[in-house]
């Protein structure tokens, strides 16, 4: 299992990341923004979070733009498994491979703590080992973390079941802390096959640290 | 030729910023004030002389990059 981690100026995460994915036994390679392909033997693409180009005019919308973004999207539509984490979560939806949008969380302040997610869909390629209903503690750290899509957009989402994730306290019931329509948390693309998630699983991997269940998602994830 | 772009969250959208102005401008006795929305401006320089071919090009510039067409609107005055 080789994990290639995209790596932009003002990128943050990809060597924590990078620990994640060692940790459950993949192999792994940062990529430079300036890169015009993938590597081949890349079985999962992960954009990486921070602030790609300083967060300047919206985040993710500079990054969009780079060499290599015009390579994900060859990658993607080709069904290649693409997991956007923070940032690489608006990065992706910037460069329309996954829908919605996020804006300035509702409170307005930057949200840096430990929260509690659902698992609302496991048909898919990536919570496939959760339960729908599982609940783990993942961290969030974003200042632009409140998720947009219109109604009609909604409705298509939860047809599909296109929401993976929402914010929840311990016990499952909705908690929202940054004004997400539906509380949503993370959301995958129409063919199941680009993820994305504001918080952060690769920041859970160490119980000292105050989680792993960072383990229990991404596990899957290098999993056949 | 000069193009000034305003962007604004779409109607419908929330705009906590403007929420907030709202709420401040409230607490300092500013109490006529029925909404607020908080966008942001960019100001470009341009070569091109032909206005038509101006407008075109900014508003490319605004679908692809400057405004983010999901969430918020853009208006383009050229002089």
């Amino acid at each position: 299992m080789k994990v290639t981690i995209l790596q932009f100026p003002g990128t943050n995460c990809e060597y924590d990341t990078q620990y994640a994915f060692e940790k459950l036994g993949a192999t792994t390679e940062i990529l430079w923004h300036k890169a015009d392909k993938i590597p081949s033997d890349t079985d999962l693409l992960v954009v990486a979070g921070g602030f790609s180009y300083g967060d300047y005019l919206r985040s993710g919308a500079i990054a969009k733009f780079s060499p290599v973004m015009k390579a994900v999207t060859r990658y993607a539509n080709n069904g290649g498994k693409v997991l956007g984490i923070c940032n690489g979560f608006q990065v992706l939806t910037e460069a329309g491979l996954l829908p919605g949008a996020l804006k300035r969380n509702d409170g307005l302040h930057f949200i840096s703590k430990h929260h509690n997610l659902k698992v609302i869909k496991n048909d898919n390629i990536f919570l496939k080992e959760l339960a729908c209903g599982d609940i783990l503690n993942i961290p969030i750290a974003h200042h632009d973390g409140n998720y947009y899509i219109d109604e009609d957009g909604l409705k298509e989402l939860e047809q599909n079941n296109q929401i993976l994730l929402k914010y929840t306290d311990k016990d499952g019931n909705i908690k929202n802390p940054n004004g997400s329509v539906d509380s949503i948390a993370g959301v995958c693309n129409n063919n199941k096959n680009v993820f994305g998630l504001m918080p952060h699983p690769e920041r859970a991997m160490e119980s000292l640290l105050g989680s792993d269940d960072g383990i229990k998602m991404l596990k899957g994830f290098v999993s056949a | 030729m000069k193009a000034v772009v305003n962007i604004s969250l779409k109607a419908g959208v929330l705009d906590s910023q403007g929420k907030a102005v709202h709420h401040a401008l409230d607490s300092l006795n500013f109490n006529n004030v029925n909404d607020v929305r908080v966008g942001k401006q960019i100001i470009l320089k341009l070569d091109e002389t032909d206005k038509t071919k101006a407008m075109a090009e900014v508003r490319k510039m605004c679908e692809d990059l400057l405004a983010n067409t999901v969430i918020e609107d853009y208006d383009i005055e050229l002089s």
